[in-house]
């Protein structure tokens, strides 16, 4: 029963933390309020998909702006598609990114296009290893017997 | 058919070529107690109403059903505004024009804020517009916008029994479609045109209705 309270109090704390450094925003509360007993692994789910279609358009946009000529509306298309899934989830920060990054793609500029790619990829990465973290802290309390509380 | 329906019998069809938002947008709706049926694309939206159409981008695909008339009744159709090939305000046009589907009420999300892009899909006949990412509250928004279509229904069905001569669109659909100062004779004239063929379609997709349920 200890480690189910310790593991819930790190949970919470995790979680605050991750609105409070602004990895996530009101979204991913949306995202968590429409799991329920008939769909417990919404959130997973629906995070993995992100993942997976993050992954792609990042490895897409690398090889794109890497070509002699850029193809910018494909550049564009495949930000804006990143802008979206990431707004859908709540990951705020890749959400920026996203918005800075068209930018730069409306100019051409293949330089600040490539500078946006990097920091897109950056809060990419980190709010993936965070999901992860917090993914896993859930098992954990699970498996211990615990319920994960509900925003 | 009785008239106090449940939400459940509301049957949606959500749009959208992110499979992450037709995730969320499919668990919106069923959280809201809609039959939820989702497509990543406009012309598999239009493949699944059975709406066909003998040129272009169908030509190519086995054509599922023969006639331009709804299969599976669908209550109201949500779609992206963004999306490759046919997008949401396309695929508006094509259920607007169409004799028999132009009944459907017809929803746009999107994910930018472009003020011309909202009035044009509304003076398309969108029922609304939803702001990306949408939410329960948006979701919840839907039921009037189904319940008239049902009542329009019913009203139609009675209408027909007593005289199928009797005028198809009631006053109400007129005044709520926008003015088309450029080309209103040119409306007018097609929907007097296709009048007759509405009717008998109708007729027919409620029956079918009444043997599916």
């Amino acid at each position: 029963m200890a480690a189910v309270i310790q593991l819930q109090r790190q949970l919470l704390d995790y979680t605050t933390s991750l609105y409070n450094e602004a990895y996530l925003d009101g979204q991913f509360t949306q995202l968590q309020q429409l799991q329920d007993e008939s769909n417990p692994d919404f959130v997973v789910e629906v995070v993995s998909l992100f993942f997976e279609d993050s992954q792609r358009l990042l490895d897409d946009l690398t090889a794109t702006l890497n070509q002699q000529v850029v193809d910018f509306k494909r550049v564009d298309a495949h930000v804006h598609q990143l802008k979206g899934s990431s707004s859908s989830i709540g990951a705020q920060r890749v959400q920026r990114a996203c918005i800075v990054f068209r930018n730069y793609c409306e100019q051409q500029n293949t330089e600040g296009c490539l500078k946006c790619l990097q920091q897109v990829k950056n809060e990419y990465y980190l709010v993936k290893n965070k999901l992860e973290t917090l993914f896993k802290l859930e098992q954990q309390l699970v498996a211990a017997g615990g319920s994960i509380p509900m925003q | 058919m009785g008239m106090a329906t449940t939400k459940s019998e509301f049957h949606v069809l959500a749009v959208d070529d992110s499979i992450i938002d037709r995730k969320l947008i499919e668990r919106l709706l069923k959280t809201a107690s809609y039959q939820v049926t989702t497509v990543d694309s406009g012309s598999k939206a239009l493949e699944f109403l059975g709406f066909c159409q003998d040129v272009e981008s169908n030509s190519n695909e086995p054509s599922i059903s023969p006639n331009n008339q709804q299969e599976v009744e669908v209550n109201l159709i949500i779609t992206d505004y963004c999306m490759p090939e046919m997008t949401g305000y396309d695929l508006l046009k094509k259920i607007k024009e169409s004799s028999s589907f132009r009944d459907i009420p017809v929803v746009i999300m999107s994910s930018e804020n472009v003020p011309s892009r909202i009035s044009r899909c509304l003076e398309e006949g969108a029922e609304e517009f939803f702001l990306k990412p949408v939410r329960l509250a948006d979701v919840n928004k839907l039921k009037p916008h189904m319940m008239k279509t049902k009542n329009r229904d019913c009203q139609k069905a009675e209408q027909e029994e007593v005289s199928s001569q009797e005028k198809i669109v009631p006053p109400e659909v007129q005044s709520s479609e926008p003015p088309q100062p450029d080309d209103s004779n040119n409306t007018k004239r097609k929907s007097t045109e296709v009048e007759e063929e509405v009717s008998q379609d109708r007729t027919r997709r409620r029956y079918n209705g009444l043997t599916v349920i």
